[in-house]
């Protein structure tokens, strides 16, 4: 939340350094899409295909942009719909599998995603992908920021709405014990199902927006990598934190940027980082904050 | 007699070439709350019994019946949709969940509001949620376990555990509840505070269907008992005409005859 309001006004202290700008604006959507990773999480499920819904999301939006001259308004909540149904149809296949084998599944869907667009003749354009999208905003930055920053702001609040109801608790309650939950009378096929397809809406989402603010998509915009790197901002953040996966995704790009000129090294530090924070942090960051409180208290 | 409720016909169960189950017969009759326990020894097919009637595991032949209606490869949720639910002997709960919190969340069947509503916090699942945690209470009280309702379970002991699992089943509001072992690792004291209220249960309308080692409780709450001995029935009438019965002693045979509480 403290995050979402210095987001807010932060503008108006930066002036206009697009740089910064887009660093941020490149967290605030990258932050969206893990939030979805998190989610998932959250019914027990390592959700390593993330990047192929940010995918389809950017696509439909590309296409519904370049190919229909759709409004972009229209075509925004439109390509997360999109990435939401093909989530819950191919969720309703894979969420019947767990642990690693659900894991090694997702990632062959990224693959399998990535192929098709690559494959997908004129409509997708093949490796030349779609470009020269027009921006909803012009030429200003402010909108662009602002319209990640609602996103955000949307996708936090969704999250956070679905964690602390009676939902999210039998998500919990499936992660825990899915026979258990099931016993009482819940659908976990369904629950599964909602949960994936809400994830799936949130890539979606994220991918809509990255296709506008760098106006262009291509095949290799999302691909199994970043899949991973969904995964481990949520690690890094927390995943008992419904803000777990935006800290965790803050964190790295920003630390990313600082280093830009260890470029070539940027997997091994990131493996490095990985492996620290999963020994000296195992809840992730947001745990650090919760203990300060607990001693204080 | 009055009607069964519950009622399996020639149910088998074959894992590869090991028959754990074998042309099992069971009835449980309605409505008056009826115990019956199914006993035996340590790999007798009881629990696999349990998982089929529960819809657990598919049996390879047979036929299950609740209120007459065949469930027999029906999907758990939906048999406890028809009122029939399972406990677990390891109840996995919520370390940071209240007892109430549980019993609220096990409630699952019984609210009106859809999950967007749900999601959004409007007000019919603000209405369940007053609803619900009333109902959750009653349970509680049933449970004797009011005095613990806000405490969190991490901090409960066993034999709290072992009911608040069994009030997270009649949240579900069952006709029939099946209970896994319900004693197991409980003290004299907590077994025979948990027989009481399993009791208390029954009396309120409660089919229940029990399998236990603890003899002694067996033997005091049952109505009906039946013996499996590797898959297969050996034996099935009151505790009295069990406890005389030559082929259960001949199966329980080579134990201590305290087991059989003879
Ligand atoms: N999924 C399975 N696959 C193969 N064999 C199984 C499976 N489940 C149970 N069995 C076997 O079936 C037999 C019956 O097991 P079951 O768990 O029903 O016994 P039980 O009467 O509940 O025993 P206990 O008193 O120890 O709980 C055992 O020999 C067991 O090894
Ligand atoms: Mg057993």
């Amino acid at each position: 939340m403290t995050i979402l309001a210095v987001l807010l006004l932060l503008p108006a202290v930066l002036g206009d350094s697009r740089y910064l700008f887009s660093v941020l604006m490149n967290c605030m959507g990258l932050s969206l899409i893990a939030l979805g990773v998190w989610l998932t999480f959250t019914i027990g499920r390592t959700n390593i295909c993330q990047a192929g819904f940010a995918l389809i999301g950017g696509y439909a939006t590309a296409i519904f942009l370049a190919h229909y001259h759709m409004n972009f308004w229209l075509a925004l909540p439109l390509s997360a719909l999109v990435a939401a149904s093909a989530g819950a149809v191919i969720g309703s296949f894979i969420l019947k599998l767990r642990g690693i084998y659900f894991s090694m599944l997702t990632i062959s869907l990224t693959e399998a995603i990535r192929l098709a667009f690559l494959n997908g003749g004129d409509f997708t354009q093949g490796s030349r992908g779609i470009t020269d999208l027009p921006q909803p905003f012009g030429d200003s930055v402010f909108g662009l920021y602002y319209l990640a920053l609602a996103l955000l702001g949307f996708g936090l609040l969704l999250t956070w709405r679905i964690h602390y109801s009676r939902v999210g608790r039998i998500f919990r309650a499936m992660r825990l014990n899915e026979d258990l939950a099931e016993s009482f009378g819940t659908h976990v096929w369904r629950y599964r199902v909602i949960a994936f397809s809400v994830a799936c809406g949130l890539g979606g989402l994220g991918g809509s927006y990255f296709a506008v603010f760098t106006q262009s998509i291509y095949p290799q915009s999302f691909s199994v990598e970043h899949s991973i790197y969904y995964m481990l901002f949520c690690f890094l953040g927390g995943l008992e934190f419904v803000s777990g996966g935006i800290v965790g995704a803050f964190v790295l790009t920003i630390l990313f940027e600082l280093l830009s000129q260890f470029q070539q090294y940027q997997t091994l530090i990131y493996g490095g980082l990985m492996i620290a924070v999963i020994l000296l942090l195992p809840n992730g960051l947001m745990a650090m904050t919760l203990r300060r409180k607990e001693v204080r208290a | 007699m009055s009607a069964p409720i519950l009622e399996a016909r020639h149910v088998t169960k074959r894992f590869g070439g090991l028959m754990a189950n074998e042309d099992i017969n069971l009835t449980l009759t309605a409505p008056v709350g009826q115990v019956v326990s199914v006993i035996g020894p340590n790999g007798a097919g009881k629990s696999t019994l349990f998982k089929m009637l529960a819809g657990y595991l598919k049996p390879s032949s047979g036929q299950i019946l609740l209120h007459g209606q065949t469930i027999t490869g029906m999907s758990p949720h939906r048999i406890a949709r028809l009122g029939l639910v399972r406990t677990f002997q390891e109840t996995t709960v919520f370390p940071d969940l209240t007892a109430m919190e549980h019993v609220s969340l096990a409630h699952q069947l019984h609210r009106e509001a859809h999950d967007l509503e749900v999601i959004f916090g409007l007000p019919r699942a603000r209405g369940d949620e007053i609803r619900l945690s009333e109902s959750a209470r009653e349970i509680l009280e049933l449970m004797e376990l009011g005095a613990v309702a806000d405490t969190e379970a991490r901090h409960l002991p066993q034999g709290l555990l072992r009911l608040l699992g069994m009030a997270m089943g009649l949240a579900a509001r069952p006709q029939v509840l099946l209970l896994d072992e319900p004693y197991a690792g409980l003290n004299p004291d907590e077994t025979t505070r948990a027989v009481n209220i399993t009791r208390k249960v029954a009396a309120s309308g409660v089919s229940i269907l029990l399998v236990e080692h603890d003899m002694k409780a067996v033997m005091a709450i049952s109505d009906r008992i039946h013996v499996l001995y590797f898959g297969k029935k050996i034996a099935e009438g009151t505790p009295e005409e069990i406890r005389l019965d030559p082929a259960v002693i001949e199966a329980y045979l080579g134990k201590e005859d305290e087991e059989l509480g003879l």
